[in-house]
């Protein structure tokens, strides 16, 4: 048995080499190798632009992982990361007041030691809203750096001293930037001061009883953090928290989340296109292996061994093609790099051995996917084929030949798209876009039947090919239609979708926000907007409230398991009201309220509803001063947090909320030069609080940017892809046009004329599948703007002049450069062969 | 060696082959009886359509008949599954089609190792070296199948069909598709080699001069056999 197999696989080996050296499967195993190297340049690339993302992210938040509690963090916490080669940085953070002369004012102190942050720099300017440079220090002892409103409420300057419990310091800077006050902090109220930890304990200040939050930033390798969080996570005791990137900012959030999916689009379109190349490859090496089967069968091997030959024969070249194809991703990811890193500042770590399998397993699964159906088929050959051919025929293109092959290309389509969602509707847009294709390019080969008499003489011949065949004439228009759809896609739409992103953060986004506005300030400060020949901002009603109950329920932190909802429900919520909802908000269901509406309503953001368990119609019931405030939710809202404009979680319809003391918010955009109108601003309202976001919302930007970049050439791959499904779609039929060719040509048709007709025909072909690619294309980009990536779209008609013009031309152009042996072939050979 | 001449190695009985058209049920063979002894030839003649290539294809196990029974040597062809008239093929059947069936893909000394491959034969590439030089192809080992005239394509097909050392040796109009004068020659060359290994030949022809080389014709009309007429002595 064993010496059976052993020579059936030196006999798959030597078929596979002499198949190779006669050329059978130059066109099959290109297809694999580029799909495998397209597949794994792409993995290894979005895994560094992955990996390089999060980092950014992770300046945000000064570390890879911060521990946050109300006592003193364990020593054990440091030697464990020691132990794992991770940094770290202990600071205590609290409020206090702080005085100098009479004045004194609530402060955020922080006391940090040195390194600090791990990720990302503080930044600071010498003098009020003057230029700031990053440093990679922090306060000598005896002295510290104070935000910039500081100096106003206590009326102090840059080298001016104040008093921090028992101890003085002397001011050295204006602390400008903070990357981890960045993070979930943005609207902590009180002014920074902050400190060398050696001093904390000079100033007295804390005691048992004092409100003090002590954080550990640590940072490291990637697999160290996360080995280190797996570590001390179970341990974590109450009132202490562990945050990595996944919980921080949602603005950075949703920007990363934004370029995942991007980019998983684009690596996962390569897979779809792969297999498609793929499919039509093998079928036609199968095709032409038909006799081959039944000659083998007739000299005396078994089903069982010529199937084991097949199959070992497609394992070997899956292997092959997979290895060489990863060595060229991997080859083509540096090239990448080199191209992006020459135009951006844009370090990549190195990336994971996790592509290789992915791209192995992707050419070996695509392929087995769609080869294995007719490979199934070769066992039923039967060897009665080799005295009458027409026996044994693979089955025309039917759903049980493709049907395995989709299964799995879905499977690896959502694999690759990490997210079911993102999968699910490119699944259901390709799956829609083909019976489109199909029903269209039907209906559209109709019409040209009836329009071809007024046709010239070759055009005539070439159309009137394609009608004589509509099967296997709307077989193609589907291929150079898919083919034509994920090019117009990934050009015209793509170029749509990253410009809607990009202007979902419009140059003139808000980077300043005030807070702490009083309501008799709101007049005043409106006035002073237009004074200095600003646009007034909207001003937003604030209160502070916390949430007792949902529908008569009172509700606990602890009722909660995620670690989301445990928070929020710690903290105090903004509430607001308005009329009308915010332009940028979009309700996803209920009812915005009318102004006829007597009964209080809520209005939630739909992912805190779905973190605490909101529904509609429920009652929500919040604490304010000590009283009880209770209202239906009547309508649930998405909320585009990337925007920077200001939002909130809960909105009170008008009347609900207006007894209560209110401030108010806004946020608005300052040009970089215009800084002393902040300055002017401050002494005129001096207890407004200013908040820059101006560096948060630049590291938004930058995101946005290098993955627009990244997505580029990403792009690069899916088009070598599209054109291999094209030419592979072009090369399935070459054989049959052979034939064609030459009894034409053997009936006295000249060559001049074939190749005419060939044109006709292939030009006829592009511009159809041009046509209803660009339909298809319209459909799946509104489709993944509206519902995926939560962007405007706007029709464009580009879509139709490039795919119908481009579609006729290039297809055209490509189909007779494939079939130009076809006129050239000498009739006797192709008569001899068959 | 030749064993003793009247030993029949293929037996047919009561063999019938009807399959369904649209017109109604098509009778292809009807109740055929027959005995090929080893060593013979024998030559099947007949009309275009009289059913002699399903004949052929029956005996050699590549079909299977409606009634009746085949046996090969000693064995019940049609008691075996598909398998078992393949590894029966392997031992002891030879092929030769008119239209050559070499595999395209392959040199010309690789489709003669095939069926020894096929059979995990040891010394396989030696054999089918001196296979291929016996009938006059030692210069044309690796080149492709396209790039063989019809005659020398068929001259593989000879030498890949007795690389195995057939007992029996079916042949499909194997001048079907030549010329006359190569015709001739691959004639010879088919005798010549069937006397140097003994076997027994069954072939199917439209080619006289052909079957006159046969020891016997065996002729079909509308499926029935209507004589068998001995001819000269090979």
């Amino acid at each position: 048995m064993s010496r059976q197999l052993a020579a059936t696989v030196r006999m798959s080996w030597r078929m596979l080499r002499r198949d190779w050296r006669a050329g059978e499967l130059r066109v099959l195993s290109l297809a694999l190798v580029i799909a495998v190297a397209s597949v794994t340049s792409v993995g290894f690339f979005t895994d560094r632009v992955r990996l390089a993302l999060e980092n950014q992210a992770n300046t945000l938040l000064g570390g890879d992982l911060v521990i946050i509690s109300d006592s003193v963090l364990p020593a054990q916490l440091s030697s464990d990361a020691t132990a794992l080669g991770l940094q770290y940085s202990t600071s205590v953070e609290f409020p206090s007041m702080v005085m100098s002369g009479d004045r004194s004012q609530l402060s955020s102190v922080k006391a940090v030691e040195h390194p600090y942050p791990l990720h990302g720099e503080l930044r600071i300017a010498s003098e009020r809203f003057a230029p700031d440079r990053g440093v990679a220090s922090v306060p000598v002892p005896g002295t510290v750096w104070v935000d910039v409103q500081l100096l106003d409420q206590l009326a102090v300057n840059v080298g001016d001293r104040l008093m921090l419990g028992e101890a003085e310091f002397s001011i050295v800077a204006i602390l400008t930037h903070e990357p981890a006050r960045a993070s979930g902090q943005l609207f902590s109220i009180a002014p920074r001061v902050l400190l060398n930890l050696e001093d904390l304990e000079r100033t007295a200040l804390i005691t048992p009883a004092s409100r003090v939050r002590h954080r550990m930033l640590f940072a490291g390798d990637v697999t160290a953090v996360a080995a280190f969080r797996a570590l001390v996570e179970p341990d974590l005791q109450a009132g202490e928290r562990i945050e990595g990137i996944e919980e921080a900012r949602p603005e950075v959030r949703s920007a990363l989340d934004r370029a995942r999916r991007f980019l998983g689009l684009a690596a996962m379109v390569s897979v779809l296109l792969a297999g498609v190349a793929v499919a039509t490859s093998s079928q036609r090496f199968i095709r032409r292996h038909l006799d081959s089967c039944a000659v083998m069968r007739c000299v005396g091997g078994s089903q069982q061994q010529i199937l084991s030959i097949f199959m070992l024969q497609m394992l070997w070249l899956g292997l092959l093609a997979g290895a060489v194809g990863c060595l060229i991703g991997f080859a083509a990811q540096y090239v990448l790099v080199e191209i992006v890193g020459s135009l951006a500042d844009f370090a990549l770590p190195t990336p994971s051995m996790l592509p290789v399998l992915f791209g192995l397993l992707t050419g070996l699964v695509t392929q087995f996917g769609f080869a294995l159906p007719p490979l199934l088929h070769l066992k039923n050959v039967p060897s009665l084929r080799v005295l009458r051919r027409e026996l044994g025929a693979l089955p025309t293109r039917s759903l049980s030949t493709y049907g395995l092959g989709f299964v799995v290309l879905a499977a690896l389509i959502v694999w690759q798209a990490g997210d079911l969602k993102l999968g699910f509707y490119v699944l259901a847009g390709i799956v829609g876009a083909l019976v489109l294709l199909a029903g269209v390019a039907f209906l559209l080969l109709k019409g040209l039947a009836a329009f071809r008499h007024h046709l010239f003489a070759e055009w005539r011949f070439g159309v009137t090919h394609l009608i004589r065949r509509p099967l296997s004439s709307v077989a193609q228009v589907i291929a150079f239609g898919l083919g034509i759809m994920v090019l117009l896609l990934f050009s015209v739409i793509r170029d749509d979708l990253l410009q809607a992103w990009g202007n979902s953060l419009p140059a003139d986004a808000p980077n300043r926000f005030l807070i702490n506005i009083q309501p008799d300030q709101v007049a005043p400060l409106t006035a002073f907007f237009e004074a200095e020949g600003i646009t007034a901002p909207d001003l937003f009603p604030m209160i502070r409230a916390r949430l007792l109950e949902i529908n008569g329920e009172s509700v606990l932190p602890n009722n909660y398991e995620n670690a989301r909802a445990q928070r929020l429900m710690e903290r105090q919520f903004n509430l607001s009201w308005a009329e009308d909802m915010q332009t940028d908000n979009r309700l996803t269901s209920g009812q915005w309220w009318s102004a006829s509406d007597e009964e209080p309503q809520f209005s939630v953001e739909e992912g805190l509803a779905k973190t605490l368990g909101i529904a509609i119609g429920e009652t929500l019931t919040f604490t304010i001063e000590g009283q009880r405030v209770s209202a239906k939710v009547t309508s649930l809202r998405s909320v585009e947090w990337d925007s920077f404009r200001a939002n909130f979680f809960v909105i009170a319809s008008p009347g609900l909320l207006e007894p209560f003391p209110a401030s108010y918010m806004t946020g608005f955009y300052l040009p970089a030069a215009e800084y002393q109108i902040l300055d002017k601003m401050v002494r005129q309202f001096p207890n407004i609080t200013v908040i820059d976001i101006a560096a948060v919302m630049a590291q938004v930007r930058r995101i946005i940017e290098r993955v627009t970049l990244a997505v580029e050439y990403v792009f690069l791959f899916t088009l070598i892809a599209g054109l291999l499904v094209m030419y592979s779609a072009i090369y399935a039929t070459l054989d049959e046009r052979i034939r064609e060719s030459v009894i034409l040509r053997t009936l006295g048709a000249g060559r001049r004329r074939l190749l005419n007709a060939v044109i006709a025909e292939f030009i006829t072909l592009g511009a159809l599948a041009g046509m209803v690619a660009a339909l298809a294309a319209s459909l799946l980009g509104y489709l993944l703007a509206t519902h995926l990536f939560q962007l405007e779209y706007h029709f464009n008609g580009w879509v139709w002049g490039l795919g119908i013009i481009g579609g006729g031309v290039g297809i055209g152009l490509a189909g007779v450069l494939g079939t130009r042996k076809v006129v050239n072939y000498p009739p006797m050979q192709a008569l001899r062969e068959s | 060696m030749v064993e003793n001449i009247s030993r029949p190695v293929v037996r047919v009985q009561g063999l019938s082959k009807r399959v369904m058209s649209p017109e109604g049920e098509l009778v292809l063979l009807r109740d055929l009886n027959l005995e090929i002894n080893n060593g013979e030839a024998v030559a099947i003649v007949g009309a275009s359509g009289s059913g002699k290539s399903t004949l052929l294809g029956i005996l050699a196990g590549l079909d299977v008949p409606t009634e009746g029974k085949v046996w090969l040597d000693n064995d019940e062809l049609f008691a075996l599954d598909e398998d078992g008239r393949a590894a029966l093929r392997q031992s002891m059947v030879g092929f030769i089609f008119q239209s050559f069936q070499l595999l395209p893909n392959l040199t010309a000394l690789e489709n003669v190792m095939l069926p020894l491959e096929l059979a995990g034969a040891a010394q396989v590439e030696p054999q089918a070296r001196e296979m291929l030089a016996r009938v006059g192809l030692a210069e044309r080992l690796h080149h492709y199948p396209k790039q063989l005239s019809g005659g020398e394509q068929q001259r593989v097909a000879i030498a890949r069909a007795f690389v195995v050392r057939p007992k029996i040796l079916f042949a499909d109009e194997p001048t079907g598709n030549l010329d006359s004068t190569t015709g001739e020659r691959i004639i010879e060359l088919l005798f010549e080699m069937n006397r140097e290994q003994g076997a027994t030949i069954v072939l199917v022809t439209h080619d006289d001069a052909l079957a006159r080389r046969c020891s016997r014709s065996l002729r079909i009309d509308a499926g029935q056999l209507v004589a068998q007429p001995l001819t000269e002595a090979l």
